[in-house]
């Protein structure tokens, strides 16, 4: 079959559906790969490139799409491109059907199989194929790049012949997979980074991305389905709105991240926030698209308030980082498609079974099939519930137990004592006294060098050839034989261990 | 030689002993601590033959034919041996000393006897009975431990129905023996000599049973639990022939490899008991683990793996005994030299049960002349886990189940292991997916964080290795 690659028509959109390394790996499972003339200039791959890497490149559009089995594509569909499309094909794109309601029974009647991106369910098993967070990772990345382009100072802290700087503080709002991407770039660049989500399972990775977690004293889990936040109770949000009004007064940049699943963005930074911020201060809004989290935000634009805090609502942040967002979203496309080519014969299929590419599939055969049924799956495990309690006493065991093999062998040793002859008890001394003086030497060695213990300890064991010597000389042909043999075999052990043990310890060097 | 001059020679040579076990301390030391061996085992045989015990030209004719045929067969197996077949050539050269033992006893019963009266000739008898006794066990433990290890045995542990009562069912038989055995010597009979081999058969076939009882993963157990029957039948032959220098050393042997066996055993959190009592994870294993749902593994090609690799900074490599099987210590080696200098931190972490005998990772990473000071216990590095870019996990399965500390049904729960999974990535070198000795499921080849790179240990290092120096 035949994928092709359309260029976006979007106004300012950078990215492209396939880059150049994909393209090989889609041709290993046996598909055709066409790319519209110029689909990658915006994100530095040129026709050239792809060309080289095998694919066919068309310049007329039309054309590119009669001739599609499969096209990948990253915004949805606008009004043109969906009159292209033709029945049978297969569309895969951000497609986002909760907002685009007439889009979606325009592609319906299309006949077409549309496959959604955003659609792609959040289980473990799909996160390859997961370009929301891939993108969102990029957009908190930028986040932070844009909010220093429009800060006035370092992020990092120094002190130098001109005087000290000190470091900016950074809040990040929700701590999702743009939060800690944010949390992360923020962090690099020498910042105090705090962050604060309703999720509190989360403050272990935002410690770990070297973040403070900000906490609420209050008793609430925000977590929600397939990972997402959910909304809070009333008397969480004003302590929550307290403890931004605190912070906003303190931190010169904000980054929010906020979102909960089909609802607009709450509005988490209100105006009386902003103007109790420092001036220079720059806020970004990830949540542009769906209202904002700040009640200043423009979406798609950069507005300054009255009190020179800036506040960035720019809705296209992946594509200002089009080369890497094109890589990530390229390889997510790379997943899926791999997941529906079993076969590696080039051969699409829609197996509905597939948790993961059931959930993508937004329309199958003209057949609308959103919303799917819910995961089953949380990305973050539910944290089993608290197993504390049938935690066992550990048994404290009565002392006279413990004490039990200590009196029998004092029995056994003053038992000993009455009957064995001075002669054994002089030896029974001399073997307590060698274990004592073997326990503390062996303690010591270094764990490294076992191998090579067990290797002389073997061959000093072999003292037992001893005894062989002393019989060799008794009376009659069977015993000394037998000694005889007792001295060969110990010799091959005498020989042989000590032989490799200074083979072995030749090797250990610095 | 006087009796006086011997006894001070035997001093002298237990005195080296001790201080050879002393210089394995250290790698530094550990070279003059096995000459000290060598002088020390010198001095008690010349002083041996050359002593009162010894006469006669055709003693020392024997003598000097049969050690050079024995120093002969030695020196050749220590040559040619690989350092993944040190735990069955320990284990073989384990067998002779048993065997020995039970030469010595037999000859000594027969030779001897009757020099000895009264209490001291009760006592001597019991001496020779026990002797034979550990003697015989380690004997035919060592041999199977042999073939085990050298895999001319199946791993897997053989359980007959019942085993614990027959054991004990043996070990009264054994004790019966011996009762009739001791009034049987009493009276200077010959019938002596029934029981005395019943007992030696007997004890044959408890040292096979035993050990064919023991899993693969607890070789390292067996190992070193044979490592100490032999200085105990040393011992028991010191007493026998009322040699101290004997008893001294066997003490010193037997102590040796009960505490081996006592950390192995702690490092699988494995009571020594059970691991004798032979059958590892058969009441628990295999329950654990199979009907979770345990997720999606990632697997990883060469190219990425080179290219993780070289953007590391901190990268611990984790060899098991798949990395012995393969051979790959040399190619692992390389890959260590090539990252290292590229300014990559290169570490390795030994888990004490990894291999087939305790120290078996250290001994082949040392022939393949990996520096002993990048390679750590387990204890020493386990902390650093977080600050590793990217661990290595070489043919190795249960010392690295998260598993053991994360669930506590899970039959190797509460056994230490490193913890890679806490580091940014681990890469696990894996043939296929299949269980460790353990039987148990591995959800680290699940983690978000873990790659696999499926193939032969060897193959896919030496292709890892060109990928890298290519980069």
């Amino acid at each position: 079959m035949k994928i092709c690659v359309p260029k976006e028509t979007y106004a300012g959109e950078k990215r492209v559906a396939t880059t150049p390394e994909v393209i090989s790996w889609l041709q290993k499972l046996g598909y055709e790969v066409a790319v519209e003339s110029g689909a990658g200039k915006e994100a530095n791959f040129t026709d050239e490139a792809y060309e080289s890497a095998g694919a066919e490149i068309i310049s007329e559009r039309k054309a590119l799409w009669d001739t599609a089995d499969i096209i990948f594509k990253v915004r949805a569909p606008d009004e043109e491109e969906v009159e292209l499309i033709c029945e049978g094909q297969t569309l895969i794109s951000f497609i986002w059907p909760a907002q685009n309601e007439e889009l979606m029974s325009k592609l319906a009647s299309k006949k077409a199989n549309i496959l959604a991106m955003d659609s792609v369910p959040r289980i473990s098993r799909a996160q390859k194929m997961d370009a929301l967070s891939s993108m969102a990772n990029i957009a908190g990345y930028r986040a932070v790049i844009e909010a220093s382009h429009h800060f006035g100072r370092f992020f990092t802290g120094q002190i130098t012949a001109a005087g000290k700087v000190p470091p900016a503080k950074v809040l990040i709002i929700g701590a999702g997979v743009a939060g800690l991407a944010a949390i992360g770039a923020a962090n690099s660049l020498g910042a105090i980074v705090r962050s604060f989500d309703t999720r509190p399972e989360v403050k272990e990775q935002v410690e770990s991305m070297g973040a403070e977690f900000l906490m609420l004293d209050f008793e609430e889990d925000g977590s929600g389905e397939g990972g997402y936040a959910k909304v809070m109770s009333d008397e969480f949000i004003a302590a929550e709105m307290a403890l931004f009004a605190e912070q906003a007064k303190d931190v010169d940049i904000i980054i929010t991240t906020a979102l909960i699943p089909g609802k607009p963005a709450p509005k988490l930074i209100t105006e009386d926030m902003v103007k109790s911020m420092k001036s220079g201060s720059v806020i970004v809004d990830l949540a542009a698209e769906q209202g904002g989290n700040c009640a200043l935000t423009k979406p798609h634009e950069v507005n300054l308030s009255d009190n020179g805090v800036t506040i960035i609502g720019y809705t296209d942040l992946p594509s200002r980082l089009p080369t890497q967002a094109s890589q990530l979203y390229a390889t997510n496309l790379r997943h899926l498609i791999t997941d529906m080519t079993k076969e590696k014969d080039g051969n699409l299929t829609i197996d509905m079974e597939d948790e993961a590419i059931r959930g993508a599939t937004v329309i199958n055969a003209g057949e609308i099939t959103w919303p799917p049924p819910p995961p089953k799956l949380s990305a973050a495990p539910q944290k089993p519930a608290i197993e504390q309690a049938a935690k066992p006493e550990p048994k404290n065991p009565n002392p006279l137990v413990k004490m039990i093999p200590i009196i029998m062998g004092a029995i056994v040793l003053i038992w000993l004592g009455k009957v064995a002859p001075p002669s054994f008890m002089q030896h029974f001394t001399v073997f307590v006294l060698a274990c004592f003086v073997g326990y503390m030497v062996i303690w010591n060695v270094s764990p490294s060098l076992h191998t090579p213990l067990m290797s002389v300890t073997n061959a000093v064991s072999s003292i037992i050839i001893i005894g062989a010597l002393i019989q060799i000389s008794s009376s009659g042909f069977f015993l000394t034989a037998l000694a005889a043999f007792g001295v060969l075999i110990t010799s091959i052990n005498i020989f042989g261990g000590f032989a490799v043990t200074q083979r072995m310890l030749q090797m250990f060097r610095k | 030689m006087s009796e006086g001059l011997v006894t001070v020679s035997y001093i002298g040579a237990t005195i080296l002993f001790i201080l050879t076990l002393g210089g394995l301390s250290n790698q530094e030391t550990a070279r003059r601590g096995n000459i000290y061996g060598i002088v020390g085992m010198t001095l008690a045989i010349v002083a041996t033959v050359f002593g009162p015990a010894v006469s006669g030209i055709t003693s020392y004719i024997i003598i000097a034919v049969m050690m050079g045929a024995g120093a002969a067969v030695g020196i050749i197996l220590a040559r040619k041996v690989e350092m993944t077949q040190m735990p069955e050539l320990v284990a073989i050269l384990h067998s002779l000393v048993g065997l020995a033992a039970v030469l010595v006893g037999y000859v000594s019963f027969m030779g001897d006897s009757g020099t000895y009266t009264g209490v001291e000739k009760v006592i001597h008898e019991v001496e020779i009975y026990v002797g034979i006794l550990i003697g015989a066990v380690t004997f035919s433990g060592s041999v199977i431990a042999f073939g085990k290890l050298s895999g001319k045995i199946g791993g897997n542990p053989l359980l007959l129905p019942a085993r614990h009562w027959l054991n004990l069912g043996l070990l009264l038989i054994t004790i019966w023996l011996g009762s009739w055995f001791l009034s049987a010597a009493e009276a200077h009979s010959a019938s002596a000599f029934i029981p005395l081999i019943f007992m030696t058969i007997i004890a044959l076939a408890f040292g096979v049973h035993m050990v064919m009882a023991i899993g693969g993963a607890d070789m390292p157990v067996v190992v070193s639990m044979l490592n100490s029957y032999s200085g105990w039948a040393a011992s028991a032959t010191g007493f026998m022939l009322s040699n101290d220098l004997l008893i001294v050393v066997g003490a010193l042997v037997g102590s040796s490899g009960a505490i081996l066996s006592y950390i192995m055993c702690r490092a699988m959190n494995r009571n020594f008991i059970s691991v004798i009592a032979g059958g590892f994870g058969t009441t628990s294993g295999g329950s654990s683990g199979g009907d979770e749902e345990q997720g999606e593994i990632q697997a990883i090609e060469t190219d990425e793996v080179a290219q993780i690799l070289s953007d590391a900074s901190e990268v611990m490599i984790i060899p098991g005994y798949g990395m012995a099987v393969a051979q790959a210590q040399h190619t692992v080696n390389e890959i260590t030299q090539s990252l290292r200098k590229k300014g990559v931190n290169v570490r390795f972490g030994i888990h004490p049960v990894a291999g087939r005998m305790p120290g078996h990772m250290n001994v082949l990473l040392a022939e393949a002349k990996v520096p002993y000071d990048i390679v750590f216990e387990m204890d020493e590095i386990n902390e650093d886990f977080p600050d590793i870019d990217v661990s290595v996990v070489i043919g190795a399965n249960d010392i690295v189940n998260p598993s053991a500390q994360e669930d506590p049904n899970s039959p190797i729960a509460g056994m230490p292991v490193l913890e890679c999974w806490k580091g940014k990535t681990t890469v696990v070198l894996k043939r296929s997916m299949a269980t460790g000795y353990a039987g148990v499921q591995n959800p680290l080849f699940f983690k978000e964080n873990t790659r696999m790179y499926f193939g032969d240990a060897k193959e896919s290092l030496d292709s890892l290795l060109k990928a890298i120096q290519s980069d």
